[in-house]
C-alpha cells in the first residue's frame, strides 16, 4: 500500500483531477490540498468526490462548469459526511447486485467551518459507521467563504470579522479544537494531520494511505488562506514551514490507534515566527499584548508535549 | 390471489418495503415512525432483503445520506415523523431540486412545541412547498397501496421528484386493520427494476450534482421543477390505473364519497375521513339529507380544477384542516380550496375548521354538527368566521 519511494517529479506529472479554470483565489491552500489528495488516487481508479458548501464548492462547481474530472456531489454545508456515506453505501449495494464492475473511491472535502463546526455531527456519524471513505478537512482556520468569521478551528487571539481585535479585545478568546485527535478517538483505521511541506510528500503519502486503507479515514490539512490570514500569496510555503517548525501544526498520523509523529523539528522555533508574518496576529505585537504571545507559546508547548507522549 | 392479513400502518409500509427491496435506507428513530426502520432492520437481519441500512445519527443525515445514495444510482428511501422531518427541511428542498426519486414514509405527527407525539398534519403541511409530491391515506390499506405506487410515480422520467407517503400517526400507523396485500412478484413487477439515466456511479459517464447556480440559472431550475409537478398529475393517474388493473382498488387525486347528489360537503385529509364517512352514512339513512365527502389523497400536486369541479354543485362546504399555518385566516387546505373555488368563479359558501391538532379526537357527532352548520350556512349565506374550531377547550371556544 505505502510506496517506499516518493518521486516528486513523477507525482507532480500525474494527470490533474481538478481542472484549471475554477475560481478559487490565487495562492489558495484549499485548492492545493484538493489537487494533492486527488493525485494520490491510482490512475485507473474512479472516484466520487464530495464537498461541503464553502469556498471550494462555490468556486469549483459553478453551473454549468465543473472543475472535477471525477463524479462529484455537493449537498449542503453540514452534511458532507452523511452525503458521501450514502454514496458509498449505494456503491456497495450496486456492486453486490452486479450493477457496477469498476472500483470507486470516495473522498469528500470540507472546510473547517463545515467540518469542525456545523458538519461535526455528520462527520462523526460517518466515521463511527466506518464507511470506506476519506473525509479531508482543508483547514484554513475560519469561515473564509463568508468573509473570515471565527470557527472552532480558528487559533486563539486571531483577528477575525466576528472576533475582531479592538480596544478591549485581543481577538478570539478560545483555543482551537483538536479535531484530528477527536477523529482518532473514533478508533477509525487512519487519521492523518498534514500541511504543505517542500516536496508534498507528507500530504501525498497520507492521502494515499487514507484512500487505500479500507474503512473510514480522516485527513486534517492546514491549508493557508492568504486573504483571511493576511500574507502575500507567495509566502504560503514559508508559512507552512513555520507552522510545522514552531509545532503550531504538528504533522502526525494515527494508524489503527498507533500515534506516529512524522516530523520533529531539530530547532523548535518560537511561535512568534509563525505569528509575525500574518495580519490576523498583528495586534499581538503591540506592547500591551506581549504576554499573550507567551500564553500562545504555553498552549503550543502543552499540546506538543501531549502529542509527543501519545506518539512515544 | 391477494393475501388477507391484519397489519398496522407501519407494518404495512415495512411489508411493502420488503417487497420493493430498495437498495439503501438511511433512517433515524422517531415516534411514531420508528417501527418502520425496526421492521426493515429485522428483514435485513434475517436475509430477507438486500437493502443496506445506514444507521445515521440524525434525520438531517438520514435525508442527506438518502440523497447521496439516490444520486449515486440507488433506489433509496427513508421514514420519519414530525420534528424528524423538520430537521430534514433543508434537505427536502435539495432532494426535490436535484430531481431525486426518493420515497419517504412519513408518519404524520404534530410539530413541537409543546412536544406532542400524536397525529396532526403540521409536519407535512409545513413541507408542502418543498417540491415533494404528497400522497395521504385514510386507512392502512391506502398507506400500503400508496407506498407501492410512489416508486413508479417518483421514478417516471416525466416526473423525477421525491414522494412523501403520509399516514396519520398512531391512528393508522399503530392501529391494526384488515388489509389485502399484493403478492411479492406482482409488487416487484409493478415497481420494476430501478434504472436511472444519470447517476454518480455510472461507469459510462461522469456526473456532477449540486452546483452553485447564480441568478442566470436558478429560476429555470424552479420552472423545471414546476413542470415535473405538472407532469406528475398524469403520471399519478396512469400509475393508479395500472394499480387498479392489478388489485381492483381505484385511486385518483381524491375520493368522492356520496358526492353525486351532495348538497353539503366536507373536504378532509387522512384518517378522520373514515369517521366522516360514518357521519355521512348516518345522516343519509336517518334524515335523507344529501351530505357527502371529498377526501384528498394527492395534496401536491394540488388538484385545483378537479376539486373545484367536484364542489361545483354543493350548497356549502366545510374544509377541515388538521394543522395550523398561522396566517390568522385559513389553514393550508382551506386556503388551497378557497383559491381553487375563486379561480372557478364558484359562489359556494365555505367554512374552514381546525380539528384534531396534536391528536385530539374527532367523532361522528362532531361531523354531524358540521353538516348541520353547513345547512344553516346554505340557508343564510352567512359565514360568520373564516375559520372555526372543533373540540377546542377554551372560553373563546368556537365549537360548533
Amino acid at each position: 500500500m505505502e510506496k517506499t519511494t516518493y518521486n516528486f517529479k513523477e507525482v507532480m506529472s500525474k494527470p490533474e483531477r481538478l481542472a484549471p479554470g475554477h475560481r478559487m483565489c490565487a495562492g489558495c491552500g484549499g485548492t492545493i490540498t484538493v489537487r494533492t489528495v486527488l493525485r494520490a488516487l491510482e490512475e485507473g481508479d474512479k472516484a466520487v468526490i464530495g464537498n461541503a458548501t464553502g469556498c471550494l464548492e462555490v468556486s469549483s462547481f459553478m453551473y454549468p462548469y465543473t472543475a472535477y474530472e471525477d463524479s462529484y456531489i455537493h449537498n449542503a454545508f453540514e452534511n458532507a459526511g452523511a452525503t458521501l456515506s450514502g454514496v458509498e453505501t449505494a456503491y456497495h449495494v450496486l456492486k453486490k447486485k452486479g450493477k457496477i464492475q469498476d472500483n470507486f473511491k470516495f473522498i469528500t472535502f470540507g472546510g473547517d467551518g463545515g467540518t469542525y463546526d456545523i458538519g461535526f455531527q455528520s462527520l462523526s456519524g460517518a466515521m463511527e459507521r466506518g464507511h470506506d471513505m476519506v473525509y479531508v478537512c482543508y483547514d484554513n482556520g475560519a469561515y473564509m467563504n463568508t468573509g473570515t468569521q471565527r470557527s472552532s478551528a480558528t487559533p486563539q487571539y486571531a483577528d477575525t470579522t466576528t472576533t475582531p481585535a479592538g480596544k478591549v479585545s485581543a481577538g478570539k478568546v478560545q483555543v482551537r479544537k483538536d479535531l484530528a485527535a477527536i477523529m482518532a478517538e473514533h478508533h477509525i483505521p487512519y487519521v492523518g494531520q498534514s500541511t504543505f511541506t517542500s516536496n508534498f510528500k507528507d500530504l501525498y503519502t497520507k492521502a494515499q494511505k487514507a484512500i487505500y486503507t479500507p474503512g473510514a479515514a480522516f485527513l486534517n490539512v492546514m491549508s493557508p488562506c492568504p486573504r483571511g490570514w493576511g500574507y502575500e500569496p507567495s509566502e504560503m510555503m514559508n508559512i507552512c514551514r513555520l507552522a510545522v517548525d514552531t509545532c503550531y501544526w504538528p504533522v502526525f498520523e494515527v494508524i489503527e490507534g498507533r500515534w506516529i509523529l512524522n516530523y520533529e523539528p531539530k530547532n523548535k522555533l518560537p511561535i512568534e515566527e509563525f505569528l509575525r508574518p500574518q495580519r490576523r496576529f498583528k495586534h499581538l505585537f503591540k506592547k500591551e499584548n506581549e504576554e499573550l504571545i507567551g500564553k500562545f507559546q504555553e498552549e503550543i508547548d502543552k499540546r506538543w508535549e501531549e502529542l509527543r507522549n501519545r506518539c512515544s | 390471489m391477494a393475501i388477507r392479513e391484519r397489519l398496522s400502518g407501519n407494518e404495512a409500509v415495512a411489508y411493502a418495503i420488503r417487497q420493493v427491496n430498495p437498495d439503501v435506507m438511511p433512517a433515524f428513530p422517531i415516534t411514531p415512525s420508528t417501527e418502520i426502520p425496526q421492521y426493515v432492520a429485522n428483514y435485513i437481519a434475517n436475509g430477507e432483503i438486500d437493502t443496506e441500512f445506514i444507521h445515521v445519527e440524525s434525520e438531517h443525515s438520514a435525508m442527506s445520506a438518502t440523497i447521496g445514495a439516490s444520486a449515486a444510482g440507488a433506489r433509496a428511501i427513508t421514514a420519519t415523523s414530525s420534528c424528524g422531518m423538520a430537521l430534514m427541511w433543508e434537505e427536502l428542498y435539495v432532494a426535490a431540486s436535484n430531481r431525486l426519486p426518493i420515497v419517504l414514509a412519513l408518519v404524520n405527527r404534530a410539530l413541537s412545541g409543546p412536544i406532542n407525539i400524536n397525529a396532526d398534519h403540521s409536519d407535512s403541511m409545513g413541507a408542502r412547498d418543498t417540491g415533494w409530491i404528497q400522497i395521504y391515506a385514510e386507512s392502512n390499506q391506502e398507506v400500503y397501496d400508496n407506498f407501492i405506487q410512489a416508486f413508479p410515480i417518483a421514478e417516471d422520467k416525466r416526473v423525477h421528484l421525491p414522494v412523501m407517503v403520509c399516514q396519520d400517526g398512531f391512528i393508522t400507523s399503530h392501529g391494526v386493520e384488515n388489509i389485502l396485500l399484493v403478492e411479492d412478484d406482482k409488487v416487484k413487477n409493478f415497481v420494476g427494476e430501478y434504472e436511472p439515466e444519470h447517476y454518480l456511479l455510472n461507469e459510462a459517464e461522469k456526473m456532477a450534482i449540486g452546483p452553485y447556480a447564480v441568478s442566470n440559472y436558478y429560476m429555470e431550475t424552479k420552472r423545471a421543477q414546476r413542470q415535473a409537478m405538472i407532469n406528475a398529475r398524469e403520471v399519478i393517474l396512469e400509475v393508479a390505473a395500472r394499480f387498479e388493473e392489478m388489485t381492483g382498488r381505484r385511486y385518483s387525486f381524491f375520493e368522492e364519497y356520496q358526492m353525486e347528489d351532495a348538497e353539503y360537503a366536507v373536504v378532509i385529509i387522512g384518517s378522520a375521513a373514515g369517521t366522516c364517512k360514518a357521519a355521512v352514512d348516518e345522516i343519509r339513512s336517518a334524515t335523507g339529507k344529501k351530505v357527502g365527502l371529498i377526501k384528498i389523497r394527492v395534496f401536491r400536486p394540488f388538484p385545483e380544477e378537479e376539486i373545484a369541479k367536484a364542489l361545483s354543485k354543493v350548497k356549502a362546504a366545510a374544509i377541515m384542516d388538521r394543522s395550523e399555518m398561522f396566517s390568522a385566516t385559513s389553514g393550508p387546505l382551506g386556503a388551497e380550496i378557497r383559491a381553487a373555488l375563486y379561480q372557478a368563479h364558484s359562489t359556494v359558501d365555505v367554512v374552514n375548521y381546525f380539528y384534531g391538532l396534536g391528536g385530539r379526537d374527532i367523532t361522528v357527532s362532531d361531523f354531524e354538527k358540521v353538516y348541520q352548520k353547513l345547512e344553516t350556512i346554505a340557508q343564510t349565506h352567512v359565514v360568520t368566521d373564516m375559520y372555526t374550531y372543533i373540540g377546542l377547550r377554551s372560553t373563546q371556544s368556537e365549537e360548533v
